[in-house]
């Protein structure tokens, strides 16, 4: 039976581990190729082990398991240049470029939004929503020149939506996406490319799964922010790569422009 | 091998547009189908509803891919033909998994000057048609801890039309029903959400008077010259979306791969919402 996005190629940052691998593997099951990028190295105001060169080997490894071509490289979304020439690379060898899984993000916490460190605030936005940016300058064009229309989804989140204590950063860019993902809806419209953002609750990946988080939860401030509607705590990496899937597949050639949470209804508390 | 083998499907307002497109298309991945239309025309409403001979090939176009279909007359408005249409399904195809509440009729005239009649007849199908539906099939979905439920909006859900108050009230309170039953079931295992079509190419907006009302100064607007008008609304350049792409987000929301999302409404709006919230 033919996948879902078969002959397609997809982009996708973030890809060495959690949802981005997730990512990675589910559309590759559905017949899409791959080009991958992750930081592979750890950040200095993440408070949690970040991916390495050899979670996104495994990436790749996954990949190629399920006969599917992958660009893999270590790139900083934080880096222009460094996305461009991957893009530029992946699409001379796959041929074209129709799927873009904007999914980077780091999380790290404060007691509010007026204690957190400048250099802290500056990381979370230069890679959860200035990284993002970069990522679609980068690779609009190529699915502009491919002429094959396309579909651009965000990793937003539950913060994208509402506040939160103790993430202002990280909410502050989590809603900076919608407002990106609006824009672009419009102006890619007529190139019959679309534009959606996702919205998890908590996943359960290495970003929420760690001792810092563990420690963020415990206090008050953050306490109450994981609590699903639905009897579950966390969702699981394909839940969310689900909905990138059905976003991304013709079956949603008519959707843009909108915000899918992927939140167990914790929105609607 | 289909994603809904084995599982049964009712749908409200079947006989036709949306409601057909979505019994083929669950019936296409396995699933067998009960649905009811009024099958008769509400006088308010300006265009020619469906008759018994669409439930009639409704029901022959699931049978013709080997699922069972029972097509029922019953008229939202009223719960006990709801219930009634509910409890034939059930005994008839032996289970409840996937309500879709589609039924909807389409009206016109500016909040001065609507009569009451107009007004009533679309709040009853519209919005408590949707709540006779949720309340027919919730028990069973309750019981069995087990369901899904898909309301069908509109972005006139989200945002205000001149002169479709009533359907527009109608569409937001959708919304509010299905995000209220979306908490109070969510602990049963049961997800209620909403999807809010664009224009969907249906005899319910294919019509004069749909057209007049896109064109209020042409004489007799043809679908030729409403299709722009139409079309303006939509950042991606089409006059309106076609049924199965409402059919597909409602199978994607019912479907195992949607078992976290609840309480959403989901545009299919050709971009229409890019523009606004939600």
């Amino acid at each position: 039976m033919a996948g879902r996005l078969e002959g397609k190629v997809a982009l996708i940052s973030g890809a060495a581990r959690g949802q981005g691998r997730s990512h990675a593997v589910r559309l590759a099951q559905e017949g899409a190729d791959i080009i991958a990028f992750d930081v592979c190295r750890q950040l200095p105001t993440v408070g949690y082990k970040m991916a390495t060169p050899e979670d996104l080997k495994e990436t790749a490894k996954q990949v190629e398991d399920l006969d599917r071509r992958i660009i893999a490289r270590e790139a900083d979304v934080r880096d222009a240049a460094a996305v461009k020439a991957l893009v530029e690379e992946g699409v001379a060898e796959l041929g074209r470029l129709d799927i873009v899984s904007a999914n980077a993000g780091i999380a790290t916490f404060a007691p509010n939004a007026w204690s957190i460190e400048e250099d802290a605030w500056e990381e979370t936005l230069a890679v959860n929503l200035t990284g993002v940016w970069k990522t679609l300058k980068a690779a609009i064009p190529a699915m502009l020149d491919a002429g094959n229309g396309g579909s651009i989804i965000i990793t937003s989140s539950t913060a994208g939506i509402k506040g939160m204590a103790g993430i202002a950063h990280y909410d502050s860019a989590k809603h900076g996406v919608v407002g990106l993902m609006r824009t672009l809806a419009i102006e890619l419209a007529p190139h019959s490319i679309r534009v959606n953002t996702v919205h998890p609750t908590g996943v359960n990946t290495p970003m929420v799964v760690n001792d810092y988080m563990a420690q963020f939860l415990a206090e008050d401030v953050g306490g109450t922010n994981i609590m699903n509607l639905l009897p579950v705590e966390l969702v699981e990496p394909v839940d969310i790569s689900n909905a990138v899937l059905w976003l991304a597949s013709d079956e949603a050639r008519y959707v843009t422009g909108t915000c899918l949470p992927v939140d167990a209804g914790f929105l609607q508390k | 091998m289909g994603r809904f083998d084995g599982k049964v499907v009712l749908i409200t307002g079947g006989a036709r547009g949306q409601g057909r497109s979505h019994a083929l298309k669950f019936a296409s991945e396995g699933a067998d189908v009960a649905f009811c239309d009024i099958a008769a025309q509400i006088d308010t409403v300006p265009y020619p509803m469906a008759r018994s001979a669409d439930l009639e090939e409704t029901v022959k176009l699931v049978e013709d891919l080997d699922r069972r279909c029972v097509g029922d007359v019953a008229d939202v408005r009223d719960l006990a033909q709801v219930q009634a249409f509910v409890d034939r399904a059930k005994t008839e195809l032996g289970r409840v998994d996937f309500l879709l509440a589609n039924a909807g009729i389409f009206s016109f005239g500016t909040v001065a000057e609507l009569d009451s009649t107009t007004w009533q007849d679309m709040i009853d199908t519209n919005l408590t048609g949707v709540f006779h539906a949720m309340r027919a099939v919730l028990p069973t979905m309750i019981e069995q801890k087990s369901g899904r439920i898909v309301a069908t909006s509109s972005m006139a859900g989200k945002l205000g039309f001149p002169n479709v108050g009533h359907y527009v009230a109608a569409k937001w309170g959708v919304i509010g029903l299905a995000k209220s039953a979306a908490i109070e079931v969510a602990a049963h295992g049961i997800t209620v959400n909403v999807v809010c079509p664009t224009n969907v190419a249906t005899p319910m907006i294919q019509n004069p008077a749909a057209y007049k009302l896109f064109l209020p100064d042409a004489e007799n607007p043809t679908l030729e010259e409403a299709a722009p008008a139409f079309q303006s609304l939509n950042p991606i350049p089409v006059p309106w979306v076609e049924p199965i792409d409402i059919s597909n987000a409602m199978a994607f929301l019912c479907s195992d791969e949607a078992r976290y999302i609840t309480g959403e409404t989901l545009a299919v709006a050709a971009g229409f919402n890019a523009n606004n919230a939600g």
